[in-house]
């Protein structure tokens, strides 16, 4: 992890603050989340106290403390979606799998993430699991889509 | 991926297109780029709509299969990747062009459909009931019992000015941009224009600002403009966010090029040098078209140090979004910009005059960025004739929700809000429309009755309705205006920024209040029911305290839907408060449930799950709900094999 983060440290050598949001999306991007080591050693970098840089990144919805899961889940939350279901959908996984928005299963198993709109408002609701979509989605072929997943 | 054109292509528009493009092209190169026009082609050209929307409806899984149907059939015609027409609902599309014949479209094609619907089409046999409609052509043979694109009900009430090239050229290749006219307004703006005479141009041309706020777009340039500095900025703001708004989103997808040709019209108007794309980072295929379309310009020399020989230098850099819905608002932008968080500040100073770093910016939306060229080719008056009095040009909307059709449209303003409503196809059938909703989590529901308003910034306001940035949701009586009050209202909460206490805190006791009342109560002990009336009272002043003390736009327009809800919807309201009911059976808690004693056959196995001992009875007869025992889980429905358990 410490080699990955130097590394891109380095990319952004002789930098100020309006380079902190990059340099946070790319180890996030390249390590899977923000952990305590990688906001010090930015911190460092940049001469910016540590809260700082914990309050920004706390701030933005982007960025993500927990690693993700294998299987990362991302639920629309969009209007059209809201309207079509999305809420029993959320909610489902969210009692299921006892995870909240931009939070992973113990097992490591699953991660949630709740977006404000996919733009594919016309198949609500929609989850993408890995990339991979799901469209016009009910509880009861979201159980059967997790349970796979669960077998697997 | 390889570059969608060849070397030749490439030489043969840096040398003779792009140095002639501020006046009349010779007559043999014009004739040359009818090929590039796809007007004049000697073999199959198969073209598929890929965007955000269409990959989610497996437009990638049908580009695989006719890229296969292709090689396995050792078929001689070229695969083009085009961008969105806006039909999402009959996404994936794919178009087939014969040589001599005019380029028609099919609806729907899933990767299974490819095998059928091209070995017909490629044999001159279409089957009309996938075929959507056919491109007019002059000098091409048309197909029959297919109708025109200006004749489909989708197209014939669009004024598709901005999207004209949507859906129709390659996104991913300059080439296509300039042979369709691009650039021409950007070589002649050099050539004759100085920065004053832009500014003066867009300001008669009275192009307003699309992003929601409706403030005259060549004023604010000429503020900066006139501000003395050794340093400007361009910022162009694609940081959409509202839920159910996707066009800017698909506008960069189809077209990018017509956004950074009004980049640097708009830079070189406010004299920048620098200009930014602030665009979410989650938006993938957004981003990766944009720095395709930006490094293309690079290469063709209409980016960077000189631009067409005019000694304008400009450099565009994207910058990725973390994702905040306070960054829509400008301050809050150019503080993310900074690298810190995005919080607005108090106007004045604008951005104007002290923006990034204390420097005059300019920060503008997408859509009124892709106004800028035609404006500047056209002329002022051209573009001052399209529209309404004070409202001038067109506006893209995307239309979502509870509708027939999904999609984005592009109408004059002028044209009334239940055009919007037409476009779409209207409801599902069998459903009635309630309302309309514009403009996300700070727009308002607009009843059927107060539709015939024109689409116009001043007409609107005076109603109290927002345009917003352009995002529709269409609502029928599926929909309960509590529950979509709370939902944009949990929105703010979570995207409020927590700078100034009126829509820190108002926002979540607003939620709170909205929740109660969508909310059964868990026991009768405490002071539930006196809480929920007191909230209730309590609800509008906090909103008009709200509106009138926050600090930004978001805060102060976040309670709009909400009150104009409780205006035009106020029965709805009355009847989750005293009646403890919700009509269109959304607030799930107030559910009552019953059991149709026809279909029951006593077997216990709802009673046995229900949590509140509700349902009681005598094995091997029908059972029965005690309404005041039951919290509405639903529990007993889902486990019910018989379906005898339904709600009101």
């Amino acid at each position: 992890m410490k080699e990955k983060v130097n590394a891109i440290l380095e990319m952004y050598s002789h930098s100020g603050r309006d380079s902190l949001i990059p340099i946070l999306q790319e180890i996030q991007e390249q390590v899977g989340c923000l952990n305590e080591d990688a906001v010090v050693m930015v911190g460092k970098h940049l001469n910016i106290p540590t809260s700082k840089i914990y309050g920004l990144a706390t701030f933005y919805n982007q960025f993500r403390f927990e690693k993700k899961g294998k299987h990362h889940i991302q639920a629309c939350n969009g209007t059209s979606c809201r309207m079509n279901g999305s809420k029993w959908i959320i909610d489902y996984i969210e009692k299921n799998l006892k995870i909240k928005n931009g939070q992973t299963t113990r097992n490591g198993l699953f991660s949630l993430e709740v977006l404000t709109c996919m733009g594919a408002c016309h198949l609500g609701p929609v989850i993408s699991i890995n990339g991979e979509y799901h469209t016009e989605l009910t509880p009861v072929k979201l159980k059967s889509i997790l349970d796979e997943l669960i077998i697997e | 991926m390889d570059t969608p054109y060849t070397n030749t292509d490439r030489s043969f528009f840096a040398e003779k297109v792009i140095p002639n493009l501020h006046s009349e092209l010779p007559h043999d190169i014009s004739e040359k780029l009818f090929s590039y026009r796809h007007e004049r082609i000697s073999k199959p050209i198969i073209f598929i709509g890929i965007s955000t929307s269409s990959i989610v409806a497996g437009a990638l899984r049908t580009y695989d299969a006719i890229k296969n149907y292709i090689d396995e059939n050792a078929i001689n015609a070229d695969l083009v990747r085009v961008g969105s027409l806006g039909m999402c609902s009959f996404e994936p599309i794919v178009e087939v062009q014969l040589p001599g014949k005019s380029r028609v479209a099919f609806r729907n094609v899933s990767a299974d459909d490819v095998p059928s619907i091209l070995d017909g089409a490629l044999n001159n046999f279409i089957q009309s009931d996938v075929a959507l409609f056919q491109y007019p052509s002059s000098i091409l043979e048309l197909w029959p019992d297919v109708p025109l694109i200006n004749e489909h009900p989708f197209f014939a009430k669009q004024n598709r000015l901005l999207l004209r090239n949507s859906g129709v050229i390659n996104p991913e290749s300059i080439i296509d941009y300039i042979a369709c006219g691009g650039y021409s307004a950007l070589a002649k703006t050099l050539r004759q224009y100085t920065c004053d005479s832009v500014c003066k141009t867009v300001e008669e041309s009275g192009l307003r600002g699309r992003g929601g706020g409706g403030f005259s777009t060549g004023v604010k340039w000429r503020k900066a403009l006139t501000f003395p500095t050794n340093e400007r900025y361009f910022i162009c703001n694609a940081d959409e966010s509202d839920p159910g708004a996707f066009m800017d989103r698909l506008l960069i997808e189809s077209d990018p090029h017509r956004i950074i040709e009004g980049i640097i019209i708009s830079s070189y108007a406010i004299s920048a040098n620098k200009a930014f794309i602030y665009i979410r980072n989650r938006y993938d295929l957004t981003v990766k078209r944009m720095e395709t379309a930006i490094k293309q310009a690079y290469d063709f020399g209409l980016l960077g140090y000189n631009i067409l020989d005019s000694g304008f230098s400009l450099d565009i850099t994207i910058k990725r979004g973390p994702e905040a819905y306070v960054c829509g608002e400008e301050t809050a932008l150019i503080r993310s910009l900074e690298g810190k968080r995005g919080m607005p500040s108090i106007k004045p100073p604008y951005p104007t005059e002290v923006g990034f770093n204390n420097k005059p910016t300019v920060v503008n939306n997408v859509e009124t960025i892709a106004n800028i060229p035609d404006i500047l080719l056209n002329g002022a008056t051209w573009f001052a004739n399209i529209g309404t009095q004070n409202s001038k040009g067109t506006k893209i909307f995307s239309i979502n929700g509870k509708v027939s059709n999904t999609c984005m449209v592009e109408v004059s303003m002028g044209e009334s809000l239940s055009t919007l409503v037409e476009l779409a196809g209207g409801v599902k059938p069998d459903q009635v429309l309630k309302a309309i909703h514009l403009g996300g989590p700070s727009g308002v529901s607009v009843t059927p009755d107060e539709m015939d308003v024109p689409i116009d910034f001043d007409e609107l306001s005076s109603k109290g309705i927002s345009m917003g940035s352009g995002g529709v949701q269409i609502l029928d009586e599926t929909v309960c205006m509590v529950d979509l009050s709370k939902y944009f209202m949990h929105f703010i909460r979570n995207e409020s920024c927590g700078k100034c206490i009126p829509c820190r805190e108002g926002s979540n006791r607003m939620y709170q209040i909205l929740d109660n009342i969508s909310r059964r109560p868990y026991s009768n002990e405490g002071h539930n029911t006196l809480e929920r009336f007191k909230g209730v009272i309590n609800l509008e002043t906090l909103a008009e305290v709200m509106k009138d003390t926050s600090l930004c736009g978001l805060g102060q327009t976040a309670p709009k839907p909400l009150l104009k809800a409780l205006k035009s919807f106020r029965d709805e309201f009355e009847e989750h408060i005293f009646d403890r009911k919700c009509k269109a059976g959304v607030c799930r808690d107030l559910r009552t449930f019953y059991i149709d004693v026809d279909k029951c056959t006593g077997c216990t196995a709802c009673a046995k799950k229900c949590p509140t001992n509700a349902i009681i009875g005598t094995p091997r007869s029908p059972y029965f709900i005690v309404e005041e025992k039951c919290i509405g889980c639903g529990v007993c429905q889902t486990t019910c094999k018989f379906a005898a358990v339904f709600f009101k």
